[in-house]
């Protein structure tokens, strides 16, 4: 019973109108623009193999895509678009969030919608066509008064598969900004809160049973020429839209978005930085879950308004630098040439993230490893496991050269499993982060970097171009400048790794806010 | 004939690939007048029909209607105009028995009103009961009054011509009779001009005012049973010869003046 008292239902409950309504509204669009462009497909190419056989494989091709890749893939694909058609037009358009679902997803969309298409139409008994013919319709009216209508029930079912991998699909959307039942999954798994992960699924496998369910009545009444079940099913699926949209549409839209990547820490900062703006009176939302590419991108084109990011990952990232510089110096050059590209860089937060070779205490303390010169000569017989960007990271390069490093296998991780991974001894070293409270939860040492591969990584505050002048919103985030020290962030993390009811991102936040009484000031 | 023909065909052909279909077939049917066009599989008897209201194109010949070459008229405007019946009806499963039938008016563009009272007018001449099936779909019909509901379509549009494929020949031999029966009674009183496919010789004789042979794309003969009698040719005698012995061995097995 503890499960079902779990004050994190409620919690969940209070996103689902949000949450559900961009579902359905990104989901819905992205059915019709797919059926927009699959149905005129299926129809101009029923009488031509060639490009029927085209087509399908083209449809077939786009589905073998892993549905998360296919959704990054337009994000960049759209700014570059975006960046041509303003040299060219002098409109740009936001390449971030909504477009890019709603392109992949119709993409998506179109096989089983082409298929069935093409199938409903060729398995037309062909004395019926000659019927048609010989009682005097034009090729058109053939089409729209005998071909069509005869294809429908065939049609349906593919429109009904097409609508159950769309909704489904969706949840991926979130990490290119798009809000999405998804946010429950990514949250949940990253902050291992398994009631949101178990509350997502739930939530859009019984979106996607209704509209299953509700299809096939049209589908079922189609076939069986029952006008009563085809009015049904498509009330029924009226009524879903209109109870899922209504309460996302009625809520007035926030004039700020704060920015959140894809790992705990981020959350909690970025539900802080929300009710730190709330408290000064300034109308926040998160958007959390994006992408570490995405998301600086994001918030040059203005699609956020401001994100916590880390100096070390701009350098090298944005500024594809492999010096290493001291850690104010670096901030400080890092702020000019970010200024050059209208981006602020408001400040530190105070502490330091920064990648770091994490080991068992005891095993390090056992093989005399205190230094990553020192794990070195031990390399060989090692294995080593990283998030999923570290080891296409610049750092992981400049580590390899500096110390000579060559494990025997390298593993990519979930970042939460990562510290447990290595506890356990199931890999011998992690790529972990400096700021994490699992560190000294699973009593595992970070290893010394006495050549400086690693640059510094201090949390930096970065606000979009647009909000360069913004004075109310950068005083209202002024109190939490250095006001975050490690120790402070490793507790913080420590708590967002449980998984109990405080171990929440909005509870931690309220926790950390608190500890380190920024609340108040910018009153 | 002094007049000129309501359908004419001159030496027309249609190869298939390399089958030649109908090869140099040249007939004239005379207005009003009621031509069964006899033979077996694959004798260019379908394909000859299909040629008159241009479901089929001709490679060389002429083909006119009502004196008209076909080749000048709109294929669609054309075959509005002409009464096509359908092997096994040829109904749109997915309307109701009055849309079926009111569906080369529609075409045509009439008002929504006088295409319900053809309708009714049309179930009446078929003999089927208005009320009882004209909102019915397809499925819920039995052969026969599929078929009647076919030859009602095919009389929507008031044509002079019509063209028929095998009409009656997937019905039981009752049905068949009184449909026959039936079509006969209004190709007269409508003063049509009607062509009927038929692979039974008998039925072609019982309904048909001349009969034309095919075979292997060829016209064998033309002209009426008796006129057939006389051919030379051993196919075309070969094909009377059956309804004969078959009225030979019924005569023979049923007494006369049974209850039969």
């Amino acid at each position: 019973m503890s499960l079902l008292s779990d004050p994190r239902w409620g919690e969940a409950l209070s996103h689902l109108p949000d949450y559900l309504g961009n579902h359905v509204r990104v989901s819905l669009a992205a059915l019709a623009l797919g059926l927009i462009i699959s149905l005129p497909l299926a129809i101009l190419c029923r009488n031509r193999p060639v490009a029927r056989s085209v087509l399908l494989a083209f449809a077939s091709i786009v589905q073998t895509v892993p549905g998360l890749a296919l959704l990054a893939l337009f994000y960049p694909l759209l700014l570059l678009a975006a960046s041509v058609t303003l040299s060219w037009f002098g409109v740009s358009f936001s390449a971030f969030g909504f477009l890019p679902a709603m392109l992949a997803l119709a993409l998506y969309s179109m096989l089983p919608v082409l298929r069935n298409g093409i199938t409903g139409l060729n398995g037309i008994d062909p004395a019926l066509i000659e019927a048609a013919q010989g009682v005097g319709m034009t090729e058109r009216q053939s089409l729209t008064m005998v071909e069509l209508p005869l294809a429908l029930p065939v049609m349906m079912a593919g429109i009904r598969t097409a609508a159950v991998w769309v909704i489904g699909t969706a949840t991926l959307s979130t990490p290119i900004g798009q809000t999405s039942l998804g946010n429950y999954i990514f949250a949940g798994l990253q902050t291992q809160n398994w009631v949101f992960v178990l509350f997502g699924c739930l939530a859009s496998a019984v979106l996607a049973l209704l509209v299953d369910q509700l299809l096939g009545l049209i589908e079922t009444g189609l076939r069986q020429r029952s006008r009563a079940r085809t009015a049904i099913g498509g009330l029924g699926i009226a009524a879903l839209v209109a109870a899922t949209l209504v309460p996302s549409l009625a809520r007035t839209s926030a004039s700020y978005v704060v920015g959140a990547k894809t790992f705990a820490e981020q959350y909690v900062l970025s539900s802080l930085i929300r009710d730190r703006m709330q408290e000064a009176g300034l109308s926040a939302t998160a958007r959390s879950g994006l992408g570490s590419s995405v998301i600086f991108e994001a918030l040059k084109a203005g699609d956020i308004d401001l994100y916590v990011d880390y100096s070390g990952t701009l350098w090298a990232n944005q500024l594809h630098r492999t010096d290493i510089k001291p850690r104010a110096e670096l901030v400080a050059e890092l702020k000019t040439t970010l200024a050059k590209e209208k981006i602020t860089l408001l400040g530190e937060l105070g502490f330091e993230n920064a990648y770091a070779l994490v080991m068992p205490r005891k095993r390090a303390e056992a093989l005399g490893i205190r230094t990553i010169a020192d794990l070195a000569a031990h390399t060989s017989t090692m294995s080593i496991a990283g998030d999923y960007e570290f080891f296409s990271r610049p750092e992981w390069a400049a580590l390899q050269k500096a110390y000579g490093l060559a494990f025997r296998a390298q593993r990519q991780m979930q970042p939460d499993f990562m510290y447990a991974a290595v506890a356990s001894n199931e890999v011998d070293v992690i790529a972990g982060y400096t700021s994490d409270g699992l560190i000294a939860k699973y009593d595992l040492v970070a290893l010394e970097d006495p050549r400086n591969a690693i640059p510094p990584y201090d949390a930096i505050l970065l606000l979009a171009p647009k909000r360069a002048d913004d004075e109310r919103l950068q005083a209202a985030l002024k109190p939490l400048l250095g006001k975050i020290d490690i120790a402070t962030m490793r507790e913080a993390n420590l708590r967002a790794s449980g998984n109990d009811a405080n171990s929440s991102p909005d509870a931690v936040a309220k926790w950390l806010r608190e500890r380190i009484g920024a609340g108040g000031a910018g009153k | 004939m002094p007049s000129t023909p309501m359908i004419g065909y001159a030496h027309v052909a249609k190869t298939f690939g390399r089958v030649a279909a109908v090869d140099d077939v040249s007939l004239d049917i005379a207005e009003g007048e009621f031509l069964a066009v006899v033979g077996g599989s694959g004798s260019g008897k379908t394909t000859l029909l299909r040629l008159a209201n241009r479901l089929i194109e001709v490679d060389s010949g002429t083909i006119t209607v009502e004196g008209e070459d076909v080749s000048r008229i709109d294929p669609v405007a054309l075959r509005r105009r002409i009464g096509y019946v359908f092997q096994s009806g040829g109904l749109f499963p997915h309307l109701s028995v009055a849309d079926n039938i009111g569906i080369t008016p529609k075409l045509l563009g009439a008002p929504v009103g006088d295409i319900a009272a053809r309708v009714d007018e049309l179930l009446d001449l078929v003999r089927l009961d208005r009320s009882e099936h004209r909102d019915r779909l397809p499925a819920a019909l039995s052969g026969g009054q599929r078929q009647r509901v076919g030859v009602a379509r095919a009389l929507a549009a008031r044509p002079r011509i019509v063209l028929m494929d095998e009409p009656f020949g997937a019905l039981d031999p009752l049905t068949r009779d009184a449909l026959g029966d039936d079509y006969r009674e209004l190709h007269r009183k409508l003063g049509l001009t009607s062509v009927m496919i038929t692979h039974d010789m008998t039925e072609a004789i019982l309904l048909a005012d001349r009969i034309a042979v095919m075979r292997t794309g060829k016209l064998l003969a033309q002209g009426t049973p008796a006129q057939l009698a006389a051919s030379s040719d051993a196919y075309v005698l070969e094909l009377l010869r059956t309804p004969r012995r078959q009225v030979e061995r019924l005569n023979e097995r049923l007494p006369l003046g049974g209850a039969a």
